[in-house]
């Protein structure tokens, strides 16, 4: 179910002001982001959806300072993204859709590699430090020395979890973390990401297109579409957004199959006719 | 519990909440007292650690010493892992703290455990390895066989039905290793060439013998030279692009979904490359050579007086023409070795990043290792041709 709401005074740990991206290529300039604004709260989970080539893992680039926007803001607890530095996996943690673990390091090594990094923390405080962050992510010690290789796509995805959560970082962004796991697995991460949020205190952004954990982990859904975030706010409010993408993505077969698994009634109350629309169409296909 | 946000690196208060500890008379024991933030990101600046590595020394964990921890602005899980590994790994005897610090020094208390024993390497071990590598040699000679085997069965398939083959491919291969290669060969091609005519000249002043440069610079560039020359550069150049390119393939599982199509990886990837090579490869040999002779010319004007009308009239009577055949024709075997030993590291690759480097690596040391062992097993075996004496 839903998460309890970040209350609305909360510090804004991500700010983004009228961001413009535009790529250039020889056939032209393609604008995908125009005026966009977007701010996340301390403690939120914010869940960015929108169609393919909607730009959200560019955006989620941006707040990492990997990419730079053509115009406009981002700013991360407090500062441009890029000037984090040497520390920046103390301040924010990235959970890549692949991993992207070191294929030449084991596991542990993996989960060490940013305090390593510092070069000044004893090797047997960063040892057991990354051996209890292997285990809070549900892995055994004994799964210590393997290497990335040898792992299974879920098992990828929870090592790449605790190195990316190795400094405590206070913003933790997720791009597709279900994304090829099966169902049991995908759940499992689920509970976790929602445990370790918990525990935490921290402020998640991901972007997902699995309905399933977008309605179990968001305290917030921002939708990106016409390349601006056309509405914010908790599963309901976006539900009853008119826009021609939302009807599709939310109100199509697969998203009403995974809202029937809510208990919440949060289509019917909303939207009733669109829900019976919706089945009709669904039915003439 | 990193419950505010990180100080910016200029905070005013960075020196007032740094990680501390001190010793502390409260009650009749000496209480230990922790302060400041407690976190990866306060620790890890060299002073801090260091003031709190000497103050944490002065507060030794005795048996009965309390800790009060109240005073911590923030604790995460590094910090908490330095007071438990302090501890030694026990709960001291009283302890005073938030809850949720208390919750976070939980969490490290209940998962700290020692690493795994790392499997020790015993004489049985190694052994069994000895046993396994020794014939490993002989694998793969029998893998490269058989990819030698494929490649015959493959250019009988190409015969019978040349419409079928992938030709687009083939040319696609023959403009990267040969056309895109010309620049760079002749660059290199023409500097040995004044070199090799500078050196001489200076020995065939002194005999007083200027004109047999004409002799030198071509029999040893056309003959050897400037083949083995091309093979080099063409082995680091182009060998390494094929098993880049391969491995690149196994990686991201391409080479596996070529299988399930029905299409075999031999004809579709091996096949084109070793015959783009092996015509490509005598045509670059023959276009060092030129450009290696076309500096030995230069050079020898310039430093013997040998006008370059008289070179190139002396040339094909102090060269006779089978060398040029023979060059040729070791230079197709050049191609062809470059190209397979190429196509077999690319196969070997496992899928991930790090074999890909090696597979590379070994590719390029292993073809110019291969292609300057061939190249004296021609020059023994041809040792009678090619000679006017």
């Amino acid at each position: 179910m839903m998460m309890n709401h970040a209350p609305d005074d909360s510090p804004e740990v991500v700010q983004i002001r009228k961001l413009w991206t535009v790529f250039k290529s020889p056939e032209g300039e393609q604008v995908v982001h125009r005026d966009l604004d977007l701010s996340i709260r301390r403690g939120e989970v914010l869940s960015l959806v929108g169609g393919s080539g909607t730009g959200k893992t560019v955006l989620l680039r941006q707040i990492l300072g990997l990419e730079h926007p053509s115009r406009g803001e981002v700013r991360v607890l407090g500062r441009p993204p890029g000037q984090l530095g040497a520390m920046g996996a103390a301040n924010v943690g990235m959970l890549f859709q692949h991993g992207a673990l070191f294929s030449a390091f084991s596991v542990l090594d993996n989960i060490a590699f940013p305090l390593r990094e510092l070069k000044l923390l004893p090797a047997d405080l960063i040892r057991d430090a990354a051996l209890v962050k292997l285990q809070m992510v549900g892995l055994t010690p004994q799964q210590a020395g393997k290497s990335p290789s040898d792992l299974s796509g879920g098992m990828i995805k929870r090592v790449a979890l605790a190195r990316a959560l190795i400094m405590d970082p206070p913003l933790l962004l997720l791009d597709e973390p279900t994304a090829g796991l099966d169902p049991e697995s995908a759940d499992g991460f689920c509970d976790l990401l929602r445990g370790l949020h918990r525990e935490l205190g921290l402020t998640v952004v991901m972007v997902t297109h699995d309905l399933d954990t977008l309605f179990d982990l968001s305290s917030r859904i921002a939708v990106l579409a016409d390349q601006r975030v056309i509405v914010a706010g908790t599963a309901r409010d976006v539900i009853a957004y008119p826009h021609p993408f939302i009807h599709e993505y939310f109100l199509g077969g697969r998203g009403q199959r995974a809202m029937e698994a809510l208990h919440e009634g949060v289509a019917a109350n909303t939207a009733p006719g669109d829900l019976e629309a919706a089945r009709t169409h669904r039915t003439e296909r | 519990m990193p419950t505010d946000l990180p100080p910016t690196a200029d905070a005013p208060d960075a020196e007032r909440s740094q990680p501390r500890v001190d010793e502390r008379e409260q009650g009749g024991s000496q209480w230990g007292v922790a302060s400041g933030r407690w976190t990866a990101l306060a620790m890890a600046a060299p002073q801090a650690w260091k003031s709190l590595t000497e103050q944490l020394k002065m507060v030794p964990p005795n048996d009965d010493r309390p800790w009060d921890l109240r005073p911590i602005e923030q604790l995460d899980h590094i910090g908490a892992q330095l007071l438990w590994n302090h501890w030694r790994q026990a709960w001291p005897a009283r302890l005073e703290m938030d809850s949720q610090h208390k919750a976070v020094l939980d969490q490290v208390a209940q998962y700290t455990c020692s690493p795994p024993p790392e499997p020790r390497v015993t004489w049985s071990d190694r052994v069994r390895a000895f046993i396994h590598n020794g014939p490993r040699m002989m694998f793969v000679a029998r893998d490269f066989l058989a990819l030698i085997g494929q490649l015959v069965l493959d250019i009988g398939r190409l015969l019978k039905a040349p419409h079928r083959a992938p030709w687009r491919d083939f040319s696609g291969q023959l403009y990267q290793f040969g056309t895109t290669a010309l620049p760079i060969t002749a660059l290199v091609g023409l500097l040995i060439g004044v070199v090799l005519a500078y050196l001489t000249s200076q020995q065939l002043r002194q005999y007083g013998a200027e004109t047999f440069i004409v002799n030198i610079l071509g029999l040893s560039l056309i003959r050897e030279l400037g083949p083995v020359l091309a093979a080099v550069l063409i082995a680091g150049r182009s060998g390494s692009a094929i098993t880049a390119q391969i491995g690149v393939m196994r990686v991201t599982d391409e080479l596996d979904a070529m299988r399930v199509m029905g299409i075999p990886h031999g004809f579709r990837l091996v096949m084109p490359r070793v015959l783009a090579l092996a015509i490509a490869m005598p045509l670059i040999s023959m276009w060092t050579s030129m450009a290696a002779l076309f500096g030995g010319m230069i050079a020898a004007d310039l430093a013997l007086d040998i006008s370059p009308a008289y070179f190139l009239s002396a040339l094909p009577r102090a060269v006779p023409m089978s060398n040029l055949w023979l060059a040729m024709s070791k230079s197709a075997v050049f191609g062809i070795l470059i190209a397979l030993i190429g196509c077999y590291f690319g196969m070997k690759v496992k899928p991930n990043t790090e074999s890909l480097g090696r597979g590379t690596t070994s590719s390029v040391v292993t073809s110019i290792t291969i292609v300057i062992l061939v190249d004296a097993l021609f020059a023994v075996l041809f040792r009678g041709i090619g000679f006017r004496f």
